[in-house]
C-alpha cells in the first residue's frame, strides 16, 4: 500500500484511541474528585502532568482549576492532544484516504466529529461524565465498525498497529494519574478512599468488571498486575504490545521469533520485556519510573515505524 | 403541498409547460408531490440534506476562513428530460467532443486548421491554455479530451446551447451519482415507474476507458486518481471516484519518476503506474516543464508520459480548446473537420478582438453577458443588465485595453426549473452539465449529467462557489413508462427514507 495511505490509517487510528483515552482521563479523574474528600489537594494538577503537556498548559492558562482542565483537554483548539483536536485530525486523516478505508468507517468519524463539535462547552463543564461517555463510544464504534467493514490485509493491520500503541502508551499514563493522585495525600493510601479510587480507575479503564471477575478483591498490587501484565484484557500494555507485535509482524512477514526491520526489533524486545516481567521486578524498580521507561521505548517503536515503512528512501 | 399557484413567470420551466400543465414525462412525479401531506416533502428534503453532511458529501470553500466545508446544496425536486430529447443532445455532444479532440491534436501537431485560416492562428498560440510543451505529443488512441463536462443551458426559445466546454479537469460527476443514491431513498416509487436512466455505472465506464488507454501489452494495468490534496474544492469527488473505481488515490508525494518510469512509494517499496486520471492542472504537474514553482508536481512527468511510459488523463495542453476565445470558433471547428453542421448550436458570441464585435459590445454592454476568456467559475464576469454604471464603465475600459481577453454574449433567458423553499415552490434557473468519456472504441455520455441550479431568488450564476445547488436529472422513457402495469400512486406516503 502507499506509505502515504498506510502513515495516515496508523495515525487516523492513534488519534482516536487518543481522543478515548483524554475522555477516559478526564472521566477517571472527575469520579475521583468527586470521592475524595474537601480540602484533599488540586487534583486537576496531576492529570495535567501526565499528558506531559503541562507547560503549554501553564503557558495558556496558569493556574489549573477543573474547568480550564477540562477546556484544555476537550475543546481547546491550540491543543494538539485536546478530544477537538484529536478528533479532527483523525477526520483529516481518514479524508485522505476516504477512498481507501471503508465509507461506514468514514461515516462514523464524520459523526464523530459534527458531534465534538456541536457539543457546548457549557453543557460538558456541566456533565464531563456524560460527555466522555460519548467520546468513548463514539472511538468504541469506530473500531467495531473498522473491524467490521474493512479486509484484515495490510491497512488494517497498520491501523491496528498505531491504536495498540496508542492504547499502551495511554494506559500508562492512566497508571500514572493514579501515581501522581496520591502523592500529596499519602494518609489516604490504605483508607476506604483508596478502594474508591483504585475502582474509579478500573471503571475508566473499562476494567473494573473484568478485574473482579479474576481477583475479587481490589488491591493495588493485582489491580497493576491486571493492567500491565494481563495478556488477555483489551486495555492492559501487555495485551495491546502482542496485538501492536502481531500486526507489525502480518505487515513485515518473516517469522515471529526474530525480525527483518528495525520496527519489528524494537517493539520485539519490548513485548519480551513484558512477557517475561514480574510485578516485584516493576515495584523494585519503582512503577513510575517503569512507566516512564516504557512510554519511551514505546515512542522509540512509533520512530522506528516511522523510518521503515512512511520515510521511503530511494537508491538510483 | 402541491404545485398549485406555482407561477413559471414567463420563463421555459423545465417541468411545466406555458399553460402550467406538466410536462410529458413529469406528470406522474408532479400527482405524486401533490399527493404528498404538507410537510412531507420539507422532510424528504431535510432527510436528504442531513444524508449529505453525514456523509461527508462537501465541498472545500476558498476565502472563507471560518467554514471551509459546505455541503453542496441539493434539491430534491429532480429536473426532467424526455429520452427523444436527450438523444439529440447526446448526438451533439458526441459530434462537438469529437471535432474538438480533433482540433488539439492538429494544434500541437500539424496546425492544418491555422495554416487554412479557419481559427486565427495568433488567437490559438496565446491561449491560456495553450501548452507549448505539448507540440509533437501523441497521446495513446489519439485522444486528448478523455473526460469532458460541456456546459449546456436552455434559452427562452426552448433550445439547448453549448455555454462552455469543459475540457480539463471538469468536475461535478461525484454529485450526480450521490444525488442519484439520495434520490432513490427520497422517491422510490415515482422513480420505479419512470424508467429513469441509469447513471451508477459511470465508475466502471471510467476505469474501462483508463484502462484502455495503458501502454500496450499490460494485462491489468496499474490506474491512479490524481489529486492535489484534501484541501482541493474537488476533494471529495477524487477520492469518491477512486474508491468507486477501486483505484489508488494519490497526491504528488507519492509519485516519483524512478529510472524512466512513474512509480508510487509504497510500504513495500515502489510500484509502477500506468495510468493517472490526475484532477490537477497542467501547470502543476511536473515542475521541470511546467510550473517549476509547483510543489505538488512530479518532476520528469512529462518525459515519462511523451515516452509513452504512462498515460495521463486528460493529456495536458487540452485547455486550448476551452479558450473562451476558441469557443468563439467551435461551429467552424465542427465544419472543418466533420463537414457537419453543429447540432447543438453556440450561444451566439461576440469576440472583442474583432473591431465590429467589440464597437457592438461597448455600445450595448447593458443588455450583455461580459466574459473574460481565461477565467471560469462565474468569475471575471460581468451581467450587463445587474451591474451598476460604475461596474460597465469598468468592464468597457477593460475590454478596450485587453480586446483579446474578452467575449460578451447575449443575457440568455436561463430556464427554470421549480425549488423547494420554505413551505412552497419557486423557479430558479439551471444549467446542465453532461460528462462525456472519450474511450479507444466510442464516446459515451451518461445520460441526464449534473443539474446546476442558481438558489439566489433571480440569480444567473449556477456555481457551487457561489450560491449554486444541484439536483438530479432524470433522462426519462416515456415509451417503457406507458407499459409499466401499475400506477404506484394508490399506495400513498408508503415510501420511506428508511430503506
Amino acid at each position: 500500500m502507499l506509505s502515504r495511505v498506510a502513515n495516515a490509517i496508523y495515525w487516523l487510528n492513534r488519534y482516536v484511541e487518543r481522543a478515548e483515552n483524554v475522555a477516559r482521563f478526564i472521566s477517571a479523574n472527575y469520579n475521583m474528585t468527586l470521592d475524595i474528600p474537601e480540602g484533599a489537594g488540586n487534583q486537576w494538577q496531576p492529570l495535567i502532568n501526565t499528558t506531559g503537556d503541562h507547560e503549554l498548559f501553564e503557558e495558556l492558562y496558569g493556574e489549573v482549576t477543573r474547568d480550564n482542565a477540562i477546556r484544555f483537554l476537550t475543546f481547546d483548539r491550540r491543543y494538539s492532544n485536546s478530544i477537538y483536536s484529536c478528533v479532527r485530525s483523525a477526520r483529516e486523516n481518514a479524508r485522505s484516504i476516504r477512498d481507501y478505508i471503508s465509507s461506514e468507517m468514514w461515516e462514523q468519524l464524520n459523526t464523530f466529529y459534527l458531534m465534538i463539535n456541536a457539543a457546548s462547552e457549557e453543557t460538558v463543564m456541566d456533565l464531563p461524565h456524560q460527555f466522555s461517555a460519548d467520546v468513548v463510544h463514539a472511538s468504541q464504534a469506530f473500531s467495531g465498525i473498522t473491524d467490521a467493514t474493512m479486509n484484515h490485509g495490510e491497512g488494517w493491520h497498520f491501523g491496528r498497529l498505531g491504536r495498540m500503541l496508542e492504547r499502551a502508551d495511554k494506559t500508562t499514563r492512566l497508571l500514572d494519574v493514579k501515581y501522581y493522585i496520591l502523592l500529596p495525600s499519602v494518609d489516604y493510601v490504605g483508607s476506604p478512599y483508596d478502594n474508591i479510587l483504585w475502582a474509579a480507575l478500573l471503571r475508566s479503564a473499562s476494567a473494573f468488571e473484568m478485574y473482579r471477575k479474576q481477583y475479587g478483591r481490589i488491591t493495588p498490587r493485582n489491580i497493576i498486575d491486571f493492567l500491565m501484565l494481563n495478556r488477555n484484557f483489551p486495555r492492559a500494555v501487555h495485551y495491546s504490545l502482542a496485538m501492536a507485535m502481531k500486526s507489525l509482524n502480518e505487515i513485515s512477514g518473516g517469522h515471529a521469533d526474530s525480525y527483518t526491520n528495525k520496527a519489528q526489533q524494537v517493539l520485539g524486545r519490548l513485548l519480551a520485556e513484558f512477557q517475561y516481567a514480574s510485578l516485584q521486578e516493576i515495584f523494585d524498580y519503582g512503577l513510575h519510573e517503569y512507566l516512564d521507561v516504557t512510554q519511551t521505548r514505546i515512542n522509540q517503536v512509533g520512530d522506528a515505524i516511522y523510518d521503515v515503512f512512511f520515510q521511503l528512501k530511494l537508491e538510483e | 403541498m402541491n404545485f398549485t399557484g406555482y407561477d413559471t413567470e414567463g420563463f421555459y420551466d423545465e417541468l411545466f409547460d406555458a399553460q402550467g400543465n406538466p410536462r410529458p414525462g413529469a406528470d406522474l412525479l408532479v400527482q405524486r408531490i401533490n399527493s404528498l401531506a404538507d410537510s412531507e416533502l420539507q422532510r424528504r428534503q431535510q432527510a436528504a440534506e442531513k444524508a449529505l453532511l453525514h456523509l461527508g458529501i462537501t465541498f472545500n470553500v476558498y476565502n472563507n476562513e471560518a467554514q471551509t466545508e459546505k455541503i453542496f446544496p441539493f434539491d430534491i425536486i429532480p429536473r426532467i428530460i424526455q429520452e427523444q430529447e436527450w438523444r439529440g443532445l447526446e448526438a451533439g455532444l458526441k459530434q462537438r467532443i469529437r471535432a474538438l479532440n480533433l482540433f488539439i491534436d492538429d494544434v500541437y501537431n500539424a496546425q492544418k486548421i491555422l495554416k487554412d485560416g479557419v481559427v486565427p492562428r495568433d488567437l490559438v498560440l496565446s491561449a491560456e491554455g495553450f501548452r507549448k510543451p505539448c507540440i509533437g505529443l501523441q497521446p495513446p488512441c489519439g485522444v486528448w479530451c478523455h473526460i469532458t463536462g460541456t456546459d449546456l443551458v436552455r434559452g427562452g426559445d426552448g433550445a439547448y446551447y453549448v455555454l462552455e466546454d469543459n475540457l480539463r479537469c471538469p468536475s461535478g460527476v461525484s454529485y450526480v451519482l450521490e444525488n442519484r443514491q439520495i434520490m432513490k431513498r427520497t422517491f422510490p416509487l415515482v422513480f420505479d415507474a419512470c424508467t429513469v436512466q441509469p447513471v451508477t455505472d459511470y465508475p466502471i465506464r471510467l476505469l474501462d476507458m483508463l484502462q484502455e488507454m495503458a501502454p500496450p501489452g499490460l494485462r491489468s494495468p496499474v490506474v491512479a486518481v490524481w489529486t492535489p490534496g484534501i484541501y482541493n474544492s474537488a476533494y471529495f469527488e477524487h477520492s469518491y471516484l477512486a474508491q468507486q473505481m477501486g483505484v489508488r488515490l494519490v497526491e504528488g508525494s507519492d509519485l516519483v519518476v524512478h529510472r524512466g518510469e512513474v512509480m508510487m512509494r509504497t510500504t513495500q517499496g515502489l510500484e509502477r503506474v500506468d495510468v493517472i486520471y490526475r484532477r490537477i492542472d497542467d501547470d502543476f504537474i511536473d515542475p521541470r516543464t511546467f510550473r517549476a514553482d509547483s510543489l505538488l508536481g512530479v518532476p520528469g512527468l512529462m518525459e515519462a508520459y511523451s515516452k509513452g511510459k504512462v498515460a495521463l488523463a486528460n493529456a495536458p495542453g487540452t485547455g486550448v480548446a476551452d479558450d473562451k476565445a476558441v469557443y468563439a470558433y467551435v461551429p467552424e471547428i465542427i465544419k472543418y473537420y466533420l463537414g457537419e453542421e453543429p447540432i447543438i448550436n453556440n450561444v451566439p458570441t461576440y469576440a472583442c478582438w474583432r473591431e465590429e464585435d467589440r464597437r457592438y459590445v461597448l455600445e450595448h454592454i447593458d443588455e450583455l453577458v461580459v466574459k473574460a476568456v481565461n477565467e471560469s467559475g462565474g468569475y471575471g464576469m460581468l451581467i450587463g443588465p445587474h451591474a451598476s454604471a460604475a461596474e460597465r464603465e469598468e468592464f468597457k475600459r477593460r475590454i478596450t485595453a485587453n480586446p483579446r481577453t474578452y467575449i460578451a454574449q447575449p443575457t440568455l433567458s436561463l430556464s427554470r426549473v421549480p425549488v423547494l423553499v420554505g413551505d412552497h415552490f419557486e423557479g430558479r434557473h439551471v444549467d446542465l452539465r453532461p460528462y462525456i468519456l472519450y474511450g479507444e472504441q466510442d464516446i459515451y455520455v451518461l445520460p441526464g449529467g449534473l443539474t446546476r441550479v442558481a438558489l439566489k431568488k433571480g440569480s444567473l450564476v449556477v456555481n457551487s462557489s457561489q450560491g449554486g445547488g444541484s439536483k438530479d436529472t432524470w433522462v426519462i422513457n416515456l415509451e417503457a413508462k406507458e407499459s409499466s402495469p401499475e400506477s404506484p400512486l394508490q399506495e400513498q406516503n408508503q415510501e420511506d427514507l428508511s430503506c
